[in-house]
């Protein structure tokens, strides 16, 4: 009793929790105009808001409760009862302070960096309705509610890429990432259709309850998870869907940070994590899973090497991370993708914000073979991208070393070659970082004089969201301590009542022994440290600097351009359907259809003008037509 | 007797248009247009407490052959009143800072047209339906022909061709079903129970199905339909898209399925098949319109495509869905044609290639207007997504193929649409660019009410469903 009134009690906080960043979002676009500068407060204010009602609601639930409630019937209509409703449990409790916590640091930081945009008040509105719908995302209750959030924030990931929608190219992209990202929402919208005909519900809770009765692979839970994890390869930027994100950097820096590598991309783990049990069921999945995520962590952790734009390298990093994640969901290990969708939106974001800084020091600068020399000038910057960097790189005891090595130990147990490929893709991504981190950082400074007279450290609403995020990126993985160090893995255990069903139907592969994961760690140290000192050797002892583009050639020319992905789309499917379009309209729609319909008037018309003849107006005629056609009649009486 | 009430007002607003002067011609069109809408508020009220028989009217008329002035409303046909009544005040509001010649006689027509689209939604009788179906097709004749641009004479005459003789075909189908009931009727009521054998429900089933294929439009019947949309007066293209192809897709719940349900089940696949090639076909061609009104045409078609192929599934969700999405979609279409409008108005072309840049200059314009285009590609929480949720959702459980293809649409309409608005209202200023001055009252008005309903009905798409669900069910049981 005393416990239902407690959940109760949590109803209003949880019902803020979106309310705020909708009620921001509605005032800043409504009076935008009055408020200047006073709107980036406002907007972080009601993100601050959120933030806190999380923590409450995070502090009042205990153990494995959850608060599950319905607002209003949103569909009733035969087989489509749909709730709007939200469920908040330990899952998205954990989505919810990521989203609103970095989310707050985001939009505090970019009262600095906007601060001169004419759009400053816009920018602000679009961010609030994008944390809105994020949190619509994480907090429904089903799958509809989901979907809306998963559509809303592909809208407003649309406006913000196209922010500055003066520039053709930025449209282009804000255009594509929509564009892709429908493609796999139809996967999902279709994989929601197939649960409402074979469950009659979208009920995160109720379909959960039905799966009791299924087999392994049942061919429906197949079919479903795989239309679901369409969806995920669009949202999350996973192969063959993942060429929108890199073009997305086209939005403001801190829209990368926030959207595009802490929290929106991460909405196909969150689905997946949301319903474990319905993917642990479909085996088949989730080896397609695994296959896909190494991939695509391994494909773009290459093409990361040769990006020389700050923004390109960390887009490309980010979706070589979501592979990585997506890799552990393959391997069932839900909650340690989860584990890395948290670290990775701590040093992620950080990286993201602290690119946004260099450029904001280099005057709008992005290419680094123009930057160099850096951690004189702007020292809080360069420290905390430090701190992301080692992260990133899996360097003990930073947070990406922990979630990484989890990711790295569950592929060891299952999969010997998936292990190995992460494990080269995560030697690629300490590379590339470094690489990234001594172009900018160390060396001379490249830049023009005007841009080294312009070199100045960031303000402090800037410089503040990256001390805390470098604290988090440092300390974050002590939340997910692995068994050697003899103490409990937090997360997994304030997971549990999430994924404990799902745990029961995978096959348990003997956990490794002690000796054989301090050997993993070994492994996994010495390659980030050997790739580590291998980019020292090139760019900080040779000095080296990456060629210019037309200098490329062979296999470097190759992957500079990003293994000509989008000229392949381009040609396969972009050209085709608008020759296709052309050619319906002129050959089938004019020339065919319409010319039947015009025919038709033309044989009329003719037909008239032919019986037109016959009506000469003289009698005589008339009388030798009537006298013949009688003949003709009686003959055709006679021979019948 | 409400519905001779609903269907007087209109009507005694085109007799007094036609005498009055010309400065208070639209001022007065668009006083009745909010009254009539006023007595729907009040009509829908009873309805919901006393159900149809407050509508009830029935009348001997002629007496050989049989004729009944019957009408009457469920509530499929209240839907359609609402959609009719509260569209055309915001049709009449769209034209207020345009000067029209013959003002007077150009809204005397749309009163009158208004009067005829009600008929047609509430008659219960096949003659009276039919006269009223052919009414509605005069006043939008001349005001196509009298208002239209250039080409206006020749597009218009083939629109009225094609459409007469599609309904000819019915007239034909009409006369050999009352020749065939026992007790010489046509009333609806005996129509839906006294079927004709399915052997000729066969055949007859097309004489009907084609008159409203041509109306809704289905591919292959749609060639009349695009340069109708562009060369018609917009406030006639509304009118069109908005309201009057909503006759056809009406019809098909009215009078094809009960009158024929053996044939609807006989012809289901090669209707839904029809219906979704459509859908892939006019999405595809509207890719790459070079002029907004045909590009606002073609997507139409594509959108009406899945009503119709969603109607034929013959299931309730099929049927609630196309039920919410003929109100999302009259509402969507007038709202992106007054978009057009405006453009027109104030660039002087709706050519892609030569517009631009308006977000700049008009940023509130290019908030409403890209939320009528979110509603348009069906963007949860507005109009658009919940009719397309029911639609895709019931041709998926019909044949999941099918259901797949037709889902295509989501994709496509955000390829059309996005590019549409990018072209038309990004990028940066041109300087030869005419000024786009700021919108004035009466299209904020039309505006923001437009967007208004797109949310309220994406949110709480029950008021339709709830509002119809009995009559849905009414029609299921005849099949």
């Amino acid at each position: 009793m005393n416990n239902t009134m407690n959940l109760l009690t949590m109803i209003t906080p949880a019902m803020m929790i979106p309310i705020f960043p909708l009620l921001g979002f509605l005032i800043l676009s409504l009076f935008g105009k009055k408020l200047g500068l006073m709107s980036g407060w406002i907007a972080s204010m009601a993100i601050l808001g959120s933030f806190l009602c999380s923590i409450n609601l995070f502090i009042g639930l205990e153990g494995d409760q959850q608060l599950n409630f319905s607002i209003f019937n949103w569909i009733n209509s035969g087989d489509l009862q749909i709730e709007f409703g939200f469920l908040i449990d330990q899952l998205s409790l954990i989505m919810l302070l990521v989203v609103t916590g970095i989310g707050f640091l985001i939009h505090l930081y970019s009262i600095g960096y906007m601060h001169h945009d004419e759009g400053f008040t816009r920018f602000f509105s679009y961010l609030n309705l994008f944390v809105f719908f994020m949190l619509l995302l994480v907090m429904g209750n089903n799958y509809a509610v989901m979907f809306i959030g998963w559509e809303g924030v592909g809208l407003c990931s649309y406006l913000l890429i196209g922010f500055w929608f003066k520039n053709p190219d930025y449209n282009n992209a804000a255009k594509k990432a929509f564009i892709m990202n429908r493609i796999g929402d139809l996967g999902f919208l279709i994989g929601i259709f197939a649960l409402i005909f074979h469950f009659g519900t979208l009920d995160f809770i109720d379909v959960q309850n039905q799966l009791t009765g299924f087999e392994s692979n049942a061919p429906i839970l197949v079919f479903i998870t795989l239309m679901l994890f369409i969806g995920a390869t669009g949202k999350s930027a996973q192969l063959p869907l993942y060429t929108w994100l890199p073009d997305a950097m086209a939005g403001p820096t801190p829209v990368s940070a926030l959207i595009h590598a802490a929290t929106m991309v991460t909405a196909g783990i969150y689905m997946i994590c949301r319903s474990n049990l319905l993917f642990a069921l479909a085996p088949y999945t989730l080896h397609i899973i695994l296959i896909v995520g190494v991939a695509t962590s391994l494909f773009a952790a290459i093409i990361g090497i040769k990006q020389n734009d700050i923004k390109k390298v960390l887009a490309y990093s980010t979706v070589s991370q979501l592979g990585l994640m997506f890799a552990a969901i393959g391997l069932g290990a839900f909650e340690s993708s989860l584990f890395h969708v948290m670290t990775h939106a701590f040093f992620k974001a950080l990286l993201f914000l602290g690119a946004g800084s260099v450029i904001h020091a280099m005057g709008g600068e992005q290419d680094i073979r123009k930057m160099g020399g850096l951690s004189k000038s702007i020292k809080i910057t360069f420290v905390t991208f430090l701190i992301a960097t080692l992260a990133i790189s899996g360097i003990f005891p930073f947070a990406g070393f922990f979630s990484k090595d989890e990711i790295l130990a569950k592929a060891f147990e299952h999969n010997l070659l998936a292990w190995a490929l992460l494990s080269i893709s995560s030697m690629i991504t300490a590379f590339y970082m470094f690489r990234l981190l001594f172009l900018v950082f160390y060396g001379q400074f490249r830049g023009t004089e005007q841009q080294a007279k312009h070199l100045h450290e960031s303000p402090i609403s800037m410089t503040f969201p990256l001390m805390v995020l470098a604290i988090l990126s440092a300390f974050g993985g002590f939340f997910g301590l692995p068994a050697v160090f003899d103490s409990t893995h937090q997360l997994n255990v304030f997971l549990a009542p999430i994924f404990n069903a799902s745990k029961l139907v995978t096959t348990e592969v003997h956990a490794l022994s002690h000796s054989q994961e301090w050997m993993l760690m070994g492994i996994a140290t010495f390659a980030a440290l050997m790739s580590i000192f291998f980019a020292f050797s090139l760019y900080i002892k040779k000095q080296q600097l990456p060629e210019n583009d037309a200098d490329l050639t062979g296999f470097s020319k190759i992957v500079a351009n990003k293994f000509y992905v989008d000229e392949f789309y381009h040609k396969v499917f972009v050209n085709p359907i608008m020759i296709i379009s052309d050619l319906l309209l002129v050959l089938v729609d004019k020339l065919i259809i319409d010319m039947v319909v015009n025919l038709t008037a033309i044989i009329v018309d003719a037909l008239g003008r032919l019986y037109r003849l016959i009506q000469t107006g003289s009698t005589g005629f008339y009388l030798i037509a009537m006298v013949l056609s009688m003949v003709i009649v009686m003959f055709i009486q006679i021979i019948l | 007797m409400l519905s001779l009430e609903l269907l007087f007002i209109p009507l005694l607003a085109s007799l007094l248009l036609l005498f009055a002067n010309e400065k208070a011609a639209k001022p007065l069109a668009l006083l009745f247009s909010i009254v009539e809408a006023i007595f729907t508020i009040y009509a829908y009220q009873v309805f919901q407490q006393n159900g149809s028989e407050a509508f009830e009217f029935q009348m001997p008329w002629v007496n050989k052959p049989q004729i009944n002035l019957h009408f009457g409303i469920d509530g499929i046909s209240l839907l359609m009143v609402v959609l009719t009544n509260l569209l055309i005040p915001f049709i009449i509001l769209s034209g207020f800072q345009r000067t029209t010649k013959r003002v007077a006689t150009f809204y005397a027509l749309l009163s009158f047209m208004h009067f005829a689209l009600l008929g047609v939604f509430m008659a219960l009788d096949g003659f009276v339906y039919y006269i009223f179906w052919e009414l509605a097709l005069i006043p939008i004749y001349f005001m196509a022909f009298n208002w239209g641009d250039e080409n206006s004479a020749k597009v218009t005459l083939k629109f009225f061709i094609y459409t007469l003789a599609g309904s000819l075909l019915m007239l034909f189908g009409f006369i050999y079903l009352y020749m065939g009931t026992p007790n010489h009727s046509l009333d609806w009521s005996i129509l839906s129970t006294q079927h004709t054998c399915s052997c000729n429900q066969t055949w007859l089933f097309w004489l009907f199905f084609i008159a409203f294929a041509i109306k809704i439009p289905i591919i292959p019947f749609h060639t009349w339909q695009p340069d109708t949309y562009q060369s018609a007066p917009t406030q006639g293209t509304m009118l069109l898209s908005g309201i009057m192809l909503k006759m056809g897709t009406y019809s098909l719940l009215r009078w094809l399925l009960p009158i024929f349900p053996a044939g609807m089940h006989e012809w289901q696949p090669v209707v839904i098949t029809l219906s979704v090639i459509g859908i892939v076909y006019a999405s595809v061609i509207a890719i790459m319109q070079r002029d907004l009104k045909k590009l606002f045409a073609y997507s139409s078609i594509a959108h009406v495509g899945l009503i119709a192929a969603g109607t034929f599934t013959l299931s309730f969700e099929g049927m609630q869905g196309a039920l919410v999405q003929m109100l999302a979609h009259g509402i969507n279409v007038v709202g992106l044609f007054f978009c057009a409008d405006i453009i027109l108005n104030r660039k002087g072309s709706l050519q892609l290639h030569q517009l631009g840049c308006i977000r700049i200059q008009s940023p509130w314009f290019a908030a409403f207007f890209l939320v009528i285009v979110l509603g348009a590609i069906a963007l949860p929480l507005t109009n658009g997504f919940v009719g397309e949720f029911m639609l895709l959702y019931s041709l998926f459980k019909y044949n999941m193929w099918l259901g797949a293809v037709a889902g295509t649409t989501i994709i496509l309409g955000a390829v059309y649409m996005l590019k549409m608005y990018q072209e038309v209202m990004l990028g940066d200023q041109v300087e030869q660019s005419e000024p786009m001055e700021g919108l004035h009252w009466n299209e904020k008005v039309v505006l923001i009410g437009i967007v208004a309903l797109i949310f309220i009905l994406g949110i709480f798409p029950s008021i339709v469903t709830n509002l119809t669900q009995p009559a849905v069910n009414q029609l299921l049981k005849l099949i």
